[in-house]
């Protein structure tokens, strides 16, 4: 769809709802279904490329409420078993199309911790949005109810009205827990437990908390601000966050049981160990990995040049290799760092992309051009070392591999080059392997991820794990889902344990 | 935040300063460096070896120099300031034995990197010979430090003002072929000075250990922005090294890397100048005033 002014959209939402109001609550399923998606404002596509500001501002009232009105209620709620957390979606939506967004977040925050943030990068079209009611009698997936989008509203809403209020927490215990990593696998567990009244100690290597939520997921698309509100709550129930600490080098795992007394710890590490093509002049100035390049704009701000000390390459010529999330953040930051051309190199089809539609979306209006059934062969550079152009293949899709996916396979003598002068690999992270090295009682499997049972309890006494670290780079949703069943275990645990 | 507990010149542009960080103090092992931040929002992670280590008053040691930006703005701290972000100990500890006879090389700034592991390979019995270089005798650093661990000190400068006039590579030719020739190098200095060092030792086959610094963001493995061919193969300096086989080393590789910001840097780092100088003459004025 092509873009459509902020302005606009609000006006015809208006003038709907006007409509549509009056029978609000006697609205026949046909009704619901006839009122149109509501599109969510988003910022000019030639101006936000050059900005770091979020893309999409996010429904106004009167958007989310016609929204939240083509919901149908329905009685076996398809949408929730696409949920990972199995979030009571009619429930929180009905709540806003009636205007009552308090109680909408409070549905929602009854399985989900960081509604703000899932609403905004969760994959809802192929989650519950894939088996929305609406979306399949429409006969297209676009046209689901966008409980994404009215998740986020609720959310922000609930933050921007009374932000102070946490949770009850229970009499002190005098059992305390450690958690390694912040991001939100942690921030979960960190919630959960404390509320059962436990000491929670935080661990962070990094200077600032909030895990690729704060380094890899750019502003523009998950501003810093949510994520800080977020664990800002954590300190206000009393969670400890200790920044620059790296469990295995600051301090072995096992340190923390034996000689600092946790009852239980909780590894929720992530996976963030970059993986390279292994290709002819990686190596060479100019050749990024995708955590080093966010890393730098986001948790570093190189992006302000003014002010940030950390410096990125000025780039004009920028080539991205991957279909993920990542690589599209990594496209897009390229545009908002000064690119004037950026490739995104794709050796599958556009259909096999692990990125999420919304995004692809977005990448393209921003101007990414996007070469599918391409991969790099190698790097070129000058004789200085630096990067002048990439040589590629063309390939096609040959038969199913073990991912189910159609094989990619190369053709021959296919090779032409495309000029640019940096490159940013974004083809996937493997756990990082830090902890494991160094703790050689806590069992991983062949890819370095901790092997956990049931309820994310380690092969270590008292130690539980969740997250990327578990199962490979897999989403937000997920993580926070590993690490609720983690807190259940441990504070069962502690219970026991009296 | 980590205190500054003390603070002394130890020559142009190279600073020593013992900072409160008690449980790196607890962990660390020589050849391990920390990295250091100062503005959490705006200011850029710069490691920084762990020189030395004292588990009783909690503190670390660290030598510098002011080469740019962000070590710039570290030499200004006095102390009972403080470093907001210190984390470490990172990298693998230098392997530690009694290999027989070592020999160990630091050029400029690298003497402080090579202080803690020559002092380790002396407690574990080896034969010690130091030698250190720099430009000139006021660059000179650890020469008394050195002195009171070595076997043998060979102390040589470029343009000849203190010591022998000589680059380091040449006294490391002649122990190298001394009999019985060393059963180890260590080389740590300028990335230039160690790719000369390991040639040099490369005919006789004495294994050679450099100590890498290439640019990091985090050190702990998650950015691949410190990597280097060694042997052929990409590995990271921050979680493999910092120490690799000096031999196996793509150097030329190393320092082109090494050079992406410099047109950045260079910028910066006069501007840095500039500012300082007009502080200067600020405060001057405001004392005669
Ligand atoms: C660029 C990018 C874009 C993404 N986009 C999306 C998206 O749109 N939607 C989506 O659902 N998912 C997305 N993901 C994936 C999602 O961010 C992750 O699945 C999720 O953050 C994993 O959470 P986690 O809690 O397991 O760990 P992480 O968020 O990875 O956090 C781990 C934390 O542990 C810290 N740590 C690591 N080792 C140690 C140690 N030894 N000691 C102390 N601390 C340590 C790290 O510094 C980090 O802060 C994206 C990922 C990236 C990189
Ligand atoms: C493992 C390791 C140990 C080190 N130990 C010491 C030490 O004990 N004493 C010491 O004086 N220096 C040490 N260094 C080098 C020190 O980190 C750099 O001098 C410092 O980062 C420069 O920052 P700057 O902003 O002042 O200079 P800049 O103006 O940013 O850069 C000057 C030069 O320093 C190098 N550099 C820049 N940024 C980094 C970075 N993030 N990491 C590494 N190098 C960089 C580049 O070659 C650059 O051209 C070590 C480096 C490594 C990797
Ligand atoms: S499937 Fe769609 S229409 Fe049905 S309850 Fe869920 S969101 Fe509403
Ligand atoms: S500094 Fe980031 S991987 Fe080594």
């Amino acid at each position: 769809m092509s873009y459509q002014p902020p302005e606009k959209l609000q006006q015809e939402a208006e003038r709907l709802l006007k409509e549509v109001n009056p029978r609000a609550s006697e609205l026949k399923p046909k009704e619901r279904m006839a009122i149109p998606p509501q599109t969510i404002p988003e910022q000019d596509p030639a101006v936000r490329r050059h900005n770091m500001n979020e893309v999409a501002l996010g429904y106004t009232e009167e958007q989310a409420r016609l929204e939240a009105m083509r919901c149908l209620k329905c009685k076996n709620a398809p949408c929730i078993e696409g949920c990972p957390v199995r979030i009571d979606i009619p429930g929180f939506v009905s709540a806003i199309a009636e205007g009552d967004d308090d109680r909408a977040a409070q549905i929602l925050k009854r399985n989900s911790l960081l509604p703000a943030v899932c609403g905004r990068v969760c994959p809802q079209e192929t989650q519950c949005q894939e088996h929305c009611t609406v979306g399949k009698a429409l006969k297209d997936r676009d046209q689901a109810v966008a409980i994404g989008k009215l998740e986020r509203f609720a959310a922000d809403r609930e933050r921007e009205h009374n932000g102070g209020a946490i949770p009850g927490i229970q009499p002190d215990t005098g059992k305390k827990v450690a958690i390694i990593g912040t991001g939100p696998a942690s921030i979960t567990v960190a919630a959960d437990v404390r509320r059962e009244g436990h000491a929670v100690t935080m661990l962070e290597a990094f200077h600032k908390p909030g895990g690729v939520m704060i380094y890899g997921i750019p502003e523009f698309r998950l501003p810093n601000d949510i994520v800080e509100a977020e664990i800002e709550g954590l300190r206000r129930m009393g969670v400890e966050i200790k920044t620059n600490f790296v469990v295995g080098r600051t301090r072995k795992l096992k340190d923390l049981i034996e000689k600092d007394g946790y009852d239980a710890v909780f590894v929720g590490t992530g996976a963030g160990l970059p993986r390279f093509m292994n290709i002819e002049g990686e190596n060479l100035v100019g050749v990024y990995s995708a955590n080093e390049y966010l890393t730098r704009s986001n948790l570093m701000r190189a992006y302000e040049r003014d002010r940030a000390d950390t410096p990125i390459l000025e780039s004009k010529q920028v080539a991205v290799l991957g279909g993920g999330n990542v690589a599209m953040d990594a496209a897009r930051s390229a545009f908002r760092l000064g690119a004037e051309e950026v490739h995104l190199i794709y050796r599958r089809t556009e259909k096999e992309m692990p990125a999420r539609v919304e995004e692809v979306a977005h990448a393209k209006e921003e101007g990414v051009e996007f070469h599918v059934l391409q991969n790099a062969k190698r790097i070129l550079g000058d004789e200085h070392g630096r990067v002048k152009a990439i040589e590629c293949l063309r390939y096609e899709l040959g038969e199913p591999d073990d991912s189910g996916r159609r094989r990619p396979v190369a053709i021959e003598g296919s090779e032409f080059t495309i000029d640019v002068d940096t490159v940013v690999v974004a083809i996937g992270n493997s756990s990082n392997p830090l902890i494991s090295q160094t703790t050689p009682e806590l069992k991983v499997n062949r890819w370095g991820n901790i092997e956990v049972d049931e309820d994310n309890r380690s092969s270590m006494d008292r130690v539980y794990a969740g997250g990327d670290i578990v199962l490979g780079a897999a989403t937000v949703i997920l993580a926070m889902g590993e690490g609720r069943r983690a807190a259940e275990a441990i504070n069962a645990q502690l219970r026991d344990e009296g | 935040m980590n205190k500054v507990i003390a603070k002394e010149q130890l020559a142009e542009e190279v600073y020593r300063m013992r900072v409160h960080a008690p449980l790196i103090a607890e962990e660390r092992r020589p050849g391990q460096f920390v990295i250091v931040q100062q503005d959490t929002d705006y200011g850029e992670r710069i490691p920084l070896t762990i020189a030395d280590a004292d588990t009783d008053e909690g503190s670390i040691t660290l030598i510098f120099q002011s080469v740019g930006k962000s070590t710039h703005k570290l030499a200004e701290l006095e102390p009972g300031d403080a470093i907001n972000n210190v984390v470490g100990p990172l990298g693998k500890p230098t392997h530690i034995e009694n290999f027989g006879t070592a020999v160990c090389v630091g050029g400029g700034i690298g003497a402080a990197p090579l202080y803690p592991i020559a002092q380790a390979l002396k407690e574990a019995g080896n034969h010690l010979t130091v030698i250190i270089g720099a430009r000139n005798a006021e660059l000179m650093i650890l020469e008394d430090e050195m002195r009171a661990i070595a076997d043998e000190l060979i102390v040589c400068t470029d343009d000849g003002s203190h010591g022998r006039k000589a680059l380091v590579t040449e006294p490391l030719k002649e122990v190298c072929e001394r009999d019985p020739r060393p059963d180890l190098a260590v080389a740590i200095g300028p990335p230039v000075m160690m790719k000369f060092c390991a040639g040099t030792t490369r005919p006789y086959e004495v294994p050679t250990v450099v100590s890498l610094n290439t640019i990091m963001i985090d050190g702990t493995g998650m950015c691949g922005g410190c990597r280097v061919t060694v042997g052929g193969e990409t590995r990271f300096v921050c979680v493999d090294g910092p120490e690799f086989d000096g031999h196996q080393v793509d150097f030329d590789n190393m320092i082109q890397r090494l050079g992406t910001y410099k047109p950045l840097e260079d910028d910066e780092h006069e501007q840095c100048h500039l500012e300082m100088a007009a502080r200067d003459k600020e405060q001057s004025r405001n004392e005669s005033s």
